[in-house]
């Protein structure tokens, strides 16, 4: 079934002002979580099981309890709305439509934690979205739920926007501080994990703007309710993002759990226009790819993991029989080629090379030998660069040229 | 003669530099601002930026050769950017993009000679519900067909 609690305020009118925000309960987990002591905040999230809505699915709980208590260091909290992985939108809907839910929630985590400075790190694409975002701001300083002394509770909290400017590695968490802080996105080696030194070398917390978005509700509602919206050990919905040859692309807010098979054929409608099902990618780009046989699936991170792809964004592209495999291998290898921010050399010259291979097979035959080279190459970055970019890469590549080796051999010599 | 913010821009570009407790995180936001008012970061700017934020003119180039939407030269009027990712490819960018060159006759990369158009094909632009997408400066199109490609550019002045 579809659950609208994530995004019971799409759709409506002028849903991302305050007062329109107010009159439909918000802010309400603002004013309950400046009653509570903070590390009863830090129980709640842990107990509800809320499990990254980024990408990597790491508990946001037990990110949250990595902070140390006790240091005069000032604390940050970064939102992380870059929004790169192929395939994913949610986060811009949620901005778009609900400003003021990811500004509570991050209100609630900057109590939580102790924390008076907080970014948006948004992609510079989404200008537009920046703007009404700054506009909620302000709205929420007049308010008094951001700024001095907020709501009289003695706490402060100031918070600015930071865009981006057309870097998919800035996504990641260490390279998005390294933006922030007014250099190349570069990553950086974990650890030390940013719970410890993050930004300006403080302790940081930095969650995706989906994430953030679920915390009023597990603050009103309680743990137990928000992990029986979804499954124990991953708790809540998710906005999930569908796109490609589907007769409704758009998002859809689901437990956690929806059979993918569903989310396809009964939410966006099955395939457009009676078009048989190739593939599916569930997770964003970096997902290795399924075939038909294989959607039968969960969508949780543990489930696809089992299936072994990955949930990743939630972000699910469709692919019908017509397309070439060899496009979707195209495409994955430009964007990864293009994306590698270049400090490692597995990474940069890995996807450089199986990029060369592929547009290769364009022009003319391929050798024999080349499907095995690029099952090489993708395998010898895998687990070998600082960042999650590299299997990000390596896994997409590694699953097409494994699961469609038949239909991509017909462009090599036999 | 090298370039001078207008008193606005200065404005803004002091106000955002005080978000940040060192100065040189400002450089992202100070390099928008920048090139909103000179439409590029050449040489002059990147002189100009470094000498807001203390910083090296060599520590701006590092950002400006690192990020897709600095410009070291200036655009045309209208910057279009077609998504080349997986969902507007499915959704047909492809034929969508050689349209374009073939309309503007130019390639990606390319500024038309009058300098009112600028062709560039960009990663996903997070819109892929709209396949295939692109954007014109900061504005968003979607569900595009070479007759929507017309009528947005032939709205354009």
């Amino acid at each position: 079934m579809e659950e609208k609690v994530l995004t019971k305020n799409f759709g409506v009118k002028n849903s991302h002002r305050i007062d329109v925000y107010l009159e439909r309960g918000g802010y309400q987990a603002v004013q309950k979580a400046l009653q509570m002591d903070p590390d009863k905040i830090l129980e709640e999230v842990k107990a509800a099981n809320l499990r990254g809505r980024g990408g990597a699915g790491f508990p946001a709980g037990v990110k949250l309890g990595f902070v140390p208590k006790e240091v005069e260091k000032p604390k940050y909290l970064c939102a992380n709305a870059d929004e790169g992985e192929p395939g994913t939108f949610k986060d811009r809907y949620i901005m778009t439509h609900d400003p003021h839910l990811l500004i509570e929630g991050m209100i609630i985590i900057s109590y939580c934690v102790g924390i008076h400075k907080a970014y948006v790190y948004i992609r510079g694409e989404y200008e537009h979205i920046a703007q009404q975002l700054e506009k909620a701001l302000s709205e929420a300083y007049d308010k008094n739920y951001l700024g001095q002394n907020i709501l009289n509770s003695g706490f402060d909290l100031d918070v600015f926007i930071h865009r981006g400017a057309g870097a998919y590695i800035c996504g990641e968490e260490t390279g998005l501080l390294e933006s922030l802080e007014g250099k190349r996105g570069y990553p950086r080696l974990k650890p030390p994990f940013p719970a410890a030194i993050g930004l300006f070398q403080c302790p940081t917390v930095i969650n995706n703007v989906e994430t953030l978005s679920n915390i009023p509700q597990v603050i009103l509602k309680g743990a137990q309710w928000f992990v029986n919206k979804g499954l124990p050990k991953d708790g809540g919905t998710r906005i999930f993002s569908v796109s490609g040859m589907v007769e409704k692309p758009g998002v859809y807010e689901c437990p956690v759990g929806t059979s993918l098979k569903d989310i396809i054929y009964e939410y966006a409608g099955g395939l457009k226009e009676g078009k048989k099902l190739k593939a599916v990618i569930p997770g964003g780009l970096s997902a290795p790819i399924l075939k038909p046989d294989e959607i039968d699936v969960p969508m949780d991170f543990d489930s696809l993991m089992e299936a072994g792809s990955m949930l990743g964004s939630a972000s699910v592209m469709v692919i019908d029989q017509e397309k070439p495999i060899l496009d979707v291998l195209r495409v994955i290898s430009d964007f990864y080629s293009h994306e590698s921010c270049g400090q490692c050399t597995p990474c940069r010259i890995g996807n450089s090379w199986i990029n060369k291979i592929i547009h290769r097979l364009y022009r003319e035959k391929g050798k024999k030998e080349d499907l095995d080279k690029i099952i090489r190459l993708a395998s010898n970055m895998k687990g070998k660069t600082l960042c999650p970019l590299g299997d990000a890469a390596a896994l997409p590549i590694l699953s097409l040229t494994q699961k469609f080796r038949e239909e991509l051999e017909t462009y090599t010599e036999s | 003669m090298s370039p001078e913010y207008s008193d606005q821009t200065k404005k803004k570009v002091e106000e955002v530099i005080s978000h940040y407790p060192k100065k040189e995180a400002a450089l992202l936001p100070v390099l928008h601002l920048t090139q909103r008012e000179f439409g590029k970061i050449s040489k002059e700017e990147e002189a100009l930026v470094a000498d807001f934020l203390n910083i090296k003119p060599i520590q701006v180039r590092e950002a400006v050769t690192f990020y897709s939407m600095i410009h070291q030269k200036e655009m045309g009027k209208y910057h279009i950017q077609v998504c080349r990712n997986l969902s507007c490819t499915l959704m047909g960018a492809g034929t969508l993009i050689d349209y374009l060159k073939d309309k503007l006759n130019i390639e990606p990369g390319e500024t038309t000679p009058d300098h009112k158009f600028s062709l560039s094909t960009v990663e996903c632009l997070g819109a892929c519900e709209q396949a295939p997408c692109m954007m014109v400066n900061f504005d968003y199109y979607g569900h595009l067909d070479k007759k929507k490609i017309d009528q947005i550019l032939d709205d354009l002045e």
